[in-house]
Order: C-alpha cells, then sequence, then structure tokens
C-alpha cells in the first residue's frame, strides 16, 4: 500500500477531515438536491436513495478516483484539467472550485504542508474540490483508500443532509439511506483506488468519468434561478 | 418497403430491409431511404474520390447469404425483431467469432479550393459513400451494409481532416446494438482528428439499444488548437415500447493535447445502480450531446442557458461549448439538439 510520505496513517486524522462539521462550506450546497426536488423527481426517502445512488455511481466515483488520485501524489494540475474535462457545466464548476478554495483554506490550517501552499498558490481561484481533499488526505497522514472515501460519502452525504432540510424528511430515514448505500460505497471507493493507482502510470484517461446528465442540466437550471436555499 | 417491427423507433430513420442484413454486394441489396446515390451497393469496397477501389479487405467469417445467417435479422420487413435474433440458429453450428470492420475517411484540400478524400475505406458493415457536398466540404455517409453491431462484434471508425480540409460525415441510418448469438459484449470505436484549420462535422444518426444488447462505444477526438468540431451523438434506450440493452459510452476529447470533455454513461441491465434514477436518466430514454469545438470560443465563450427543462448549453474549460439533453424519446432529443445547432450556427 502507497502510504503519503512522512506522517504516519491517522484514524483520527481521517475521522476530523470526514466530520460533517469540518468547516469546509460543503452544507451550503445539495449536491443537486434542490433541483431535483423542485423538479419532483425526489420525493421520499426512497426516490432520495435512488437520487444517491445514481451520484455515487457517477460524480461521486470520479471524486472519489480524483481524490485518491490526488493522494498517491499525481500533479494537482493535472487532476484538476481532468475534473474539468469531467464536469461540463460551468456552475458545477464554480462549485467545485469555490469549495476546493473553501477546503483548502481549513486543510491549511490543519494539517500545513508545502504541497497544500503550492496548491494554493498554483490555483488562487480554487481548484477542484476532490483534488484538494486528495491532497488534504496526503498531508493528514492519510491514504488514497480513506481520501477516496471521504469524497464518495461527501457525495451521497451533502444531498442527503440538504434533502431533509428540503423535504422535512425524516432524519431517521434519510440517515438509513445512507448506511444501505455504504456497501455500494465501499464497492465505488475499491474501483476508484485502483484506477487512480492505474492513473498513476498511464496518466489521468485512466480515471473514471461517469456522468449524470440531469445532474449537470440541473445545475445549470439551478444556478439560474433568483431565489434557493442552497448554493448548488 | 414498409417499416419493419425489427427498427421500430418513433422518430428514427432505420434500414429494416434492404442492406441491412445483407452483406453489400450480395446483389439486390438497397439501402431504405438513403439520399440518391448513396445506395448504390457497390460492395464493401472503399471508392476513393479518384474512382481508385482501395484494398477491399471485407469480412469472410461471415456467411453472405441472409439465409445462412440466422443470427442477423432478415432482409425481409417481415421479420420480426421481438424473436431472439439467434433463435433459428441451427444446432450444432460452431460459435460464430464476432465481425471485425474498419472504416477509415481522410480528407486533405484539392488544391481547386475543395476537398478531397484520398482515403475512403470500409470493410463489411461500415460502407462509407462520397456524397454531394456543399461548397468546399466534402460529404461522407456511412451506410450500414450489414446490421449491428451484435455481441461479439468490434468495429471502428478512424477519420483524420487535414488543415484546410472540411468534411461532413452523416450515416443513412440509426445504428441497432443487438444481442449476437455467441453473446458477450460488442465494441465500436471512433477516433477522430482534427488537424490546424481542418473542420470536421460528424452527424451521425442515433445509437439504439435493442433489448438484450450489450455494446460498449469509445469516442476518443483529437483537435488541434486551430481545428473545428461539430459532433453529435444520441442514444436511444430500446425500440418502442422496450427495455433497453446494456450500453456504456465514453466520450473523451482533447484540445491540443488538453482534456477538454470526458464523460462516460452507462445504462441498461448490469450498469451501476441509479443509471435511471433522479440524478442520471430518471426514466428518460434518449440522451445527447452536441459538441462544437471553435477557436473563437476562447476569446468569446458562449453563455450558458436552460434549453427548455431537460437540455443545457454549457461553454466548456476550452474552446467550446456543450449541448447536453435527455428527451422521452429520439424525436423530441433530435428536436432539442437542432434547435441548439441553428441558434449556434
Amino acid at each position: 500500500m502507497v502510504r503519503a510520505a512522512g506522517a504516519p496513517m491517522s484514524r483520527a486524522a481521517l475521522l476530523v477531515l470526514a466530520d460533517g462539521r469540518f468547516p469546509a462550506g460543503g452544507h451550503a450546497h445539495s449536491g443537486g438536491a434542490e433541483a431535483a426536488v423542485k423538479a419532483g423527481r425526489v420525493t421520499s426517502a426512497a426516490t432520495l436513495e435512488e437520487f444517491c445512488r445514481g451520484r455515487l455511481h457517477t460524480v461521486g466515483r470520479v471524486a472519489a478516483a480524483l481524490a485518491a488520485a490526488a493522494a498517491l501524489g499525481i500533479d494537482p494540475a493535472e487532476l484538476d484539467a481532468a475534473a474539468d474535462a469531467r464536469t461540463p457545466s460551468p456552475a458545477l464548476r464554480a462549485t467545485a472550485r469555490r469549495l476546493g478554495r473553501q477546503l483548502l483554506r481549513a486543510a491549511r490550517a490543519c494539517w500545513p504542508s508545502p504541497e497544500l501552499d503550492a496548491l494554493a498558490a498554483a490555483f488562487p481561484k480554487g481548484a477542484h474540490q476532490p483534488v484538494v481533499l486528495g491532497l488534504t488526505a496526503r498531508s493528514a497522514g492519510l491514504g488514497p483508500e480513506d481520501a477516496a472515501h471521504c469524497a464518495a460519502y461527501e457525495s451521497v452525504g451533502g444531498p442527503t443532509t440538504a434533502t431533509v432540510r428540503l423535504l422535512s424528511l425524516d432524519p431517521f430515514e434519510a440517515t438509513a439511506v445512507l448506511a444501505r448505500l455504504a456497501p455500494e460505497l465501499d464497492a465505488v471507493v475499491e474501483a476508484a483506488v485502483a484506477a487512480a493507482r492505474r492513473a498513476v502510470l498511464d496518466g489521468t484517461d485512466a480515471l473514471p468519468a461517469a456522468s449524470g446528465p440531469l445532474l449537470e442540466i440541473g445545475a445549470e437550471g439551478h444556478a439560474a434561478w433568483p431565489v434557493r436555499l442552497f448554493a448548488s | 418497403m414498409g417499416a419493419g417491427e425489427a427498427g421500430r423507433v418513433a422518430g428514427v430513420r432505420v434500414a429494416t430491409g434492404g442492406a441491412a442484413g445483407v452483406r453489400a454486394g450480395d446483389g439486390g441489396a438497397e439501402a431504405e431511404g438513403t439520399d440518391a446515390g448513396v445506395a448504390q451497393a457497390e460492395g464493401a469496397a472503399g471508392i476513393t474520390d479518384t474512382g481508385t477501389p482501395s484494398v477491399p479487405t471485407t469480412v469472410s467469417d461471415r456467411p453472405a447469404s441472409p439465409a445462412t445467417v440466422p443470427d442477423r435479422p432478415a432482409s425481409s420487413a417481415t421479420a420480426s425483431g421481438r424473436q431472439a435474433p439467434h433463435a433459428t440458429a441451427p444446432t450444432g453450428a460452431p460459435a460464430p467469432t464476432g465481425v471485425r470492420a474498419r472504416a477509415r475517411l481522410h480528407a486533405r484540400p484539392d488544391g481547386r479550393g475543395g476537398t478531397a478524400l484520398p482515403v475512403l475505406e470500409g470493410e463489411g458493415p461500415l460502407a462509407p459513400r462520397r456524397t454531394r457536398g456543399s461548397g468546399d466540404a466534402a460529404r461522407v455517409m456511412l451506410v450500414g451494409a450489414m446490421s449491428g453491431p451484435l455481441g461479439g462484434d468490434r468495429f471502428g471508425v478512424e477519420v483524420h481532416v487535414a488543415g484546410g480540409a472540411r468534411l461532413h460525415v452523416g450515416s443513412v441510418a440509426a445504428t441497432l446494438a443487438l444481442p449476437g448469438q455467441s453473446g458477450g459484449e460488442a465494441h465500436y470505436d471512433v477516433r477522430l482528428d482534427v488537424a490546424d484549420g481542418g473542420e470536421l462535422r460528424w452527424l451521425p444518426e442515433q445509437l439504439i439499444s435493442v433489448c438484450g444488447s450489450d455494446l460498449r462505444v469509445a469516442t476518443r477526438v483529437e483537435v488541434a488548437p486551430g481545428g473545428r468540431l461539430v459532433l453529435r451523438e444520441e442514444q436511444v434506450l430500446g425500440r418502442t415500447g422496450e427495455s433497453p440493452g446494456r450500453l456504456s459510452s465514453r466520450l473523451t476529447v482533447r484540445v491540443g493535447g488538453r482534456p477538454l470533455l470526458d464523460q462516460e454513461l452507462a445504462c441498461g441491465p448490469g450498469a451501476p445502480g441509479g443509471w435511471d434514477g433522479p440524478a442520471v436518466l430518471a426514466g428518460h430514454r434518449a440522451v445527447g450531446q452536441l459538441l462544437l469545438v471553435r477557436p473563437e470560443f476562447a476569446e468569446h465563450p458562449a453563455t450558458a442557458r436552460m434549453l427548455g427543462e431537460c437540455a443545457a448549453l454549457m461553454p466548456l474549460a476550452g474552446p467550446a461549448v456543450l449541448v447536453s439533453a435527455v428527451a422521452t424519446d429520439a424525436l423530441r432529443l433530435r428536436e432539442v439538439l437542432d434547435e441548439a445547432l441553428a441558434l449556434l450556427g
């Protein structure tokens, strides 16, 4: 197993990074759930589960692979370009960079490292969030599996919390959705890390590029709303 | 010839008879619904624009007569598409290997203000035909000279457009991904390459994923910084009222060697979960993309906008615009993509 140089593996660091209260601004985003609720496509715990499952296997898989690749030490600029190509929606690219910038600020306070400083200097407007996440994990002494787990979990955790607020959904039911998705999440992480390891040798084309057309289209519609509860 | 059950999809032109199911060159093979001059089934050999036949490397591992090709939907319009294509396969027949076929197109300036096609060759199911172009552009239609791809088949198309050349590629009918006798997945690989000052319009008809089929499509595009591209990709999940087969499709586009667009969609039985859920397709049965790459977009990027509820026009992180759309059926998908193409010019 490849481990970030220097720091020993720390499970507690993973808990700090994965904590929903980690001050990286994610709580203001619904991951497309607000648009899907408005369109009448997410109306219940069951439809939330299908929404999250679709996210997990598309943008979740891609984010997990990007984060794992960054944790393995692949050039963040190359990964950022790969993330751009996998995000056709300009609204989602802007969101990913905003979240990346916010995460980087928190990460540099928690786990200062020359690599995070260099990333901040190279991307003053923010790099794609999964790339920052992977480099943060690396700086915290975590491995690619940890980075991928954080990214994949975020891809479904954010929309679930948002939907509780949007639909006044029972929080127990909503959290049960996440628990049911856990085995699939583990499988997505495993595949994402394997792809990231291939990308070390074969370049970023080896990373998955799974897409959700309605996530992209919905994000563009959502960005044009005059009033909304969530930023994305 | 009436549209047979085999290819009934609302709003989609499908060659159900004639060329579909019959090897071109068998005699009597005639594509339905083609432009005049396209359907002359002069065999699978490529014809260069100087009239010189290129190497006719036809596929020979599959019998020519439709009567002995039970795994191809028959040329008769009465053939039932609901019947499993291999249902009439003779017992004891050796398991067929898939068809491997490749088409190659090279376009370059002809020195007189037009576009020449020094390479225009196909084989087996892939039959490119030059048709009347407009202005200085050459126009090529891909004629489906055989149905498919079937499970186990491996098709490839390569297009190179040199600087100063303009090429427009279409197809005469939708492509049907069909189940194969041997099972297994089929592959369709497309490689497009546009040099500085070249222009390619790649506007094929729809790809229809028929129930029981399993197709992997990979489209890789390289555009030089001064190249121009219009690319349309439409996927229809199942014929009318039918559940789809397995379809995985990846579109990878680089401009000047930098990644511009990388999009992968997997749907149908066996695809990762949630593909038909509210984040991905939500029951829509047609999904498409229209990509325009133009050097001018670097200076003057397009403005993002919605095209109705289920389509968005999006400037990419590069000199390009992508229109992404989902629709209930192929007809509505084409309407929105045509509208976008008219909007962008």
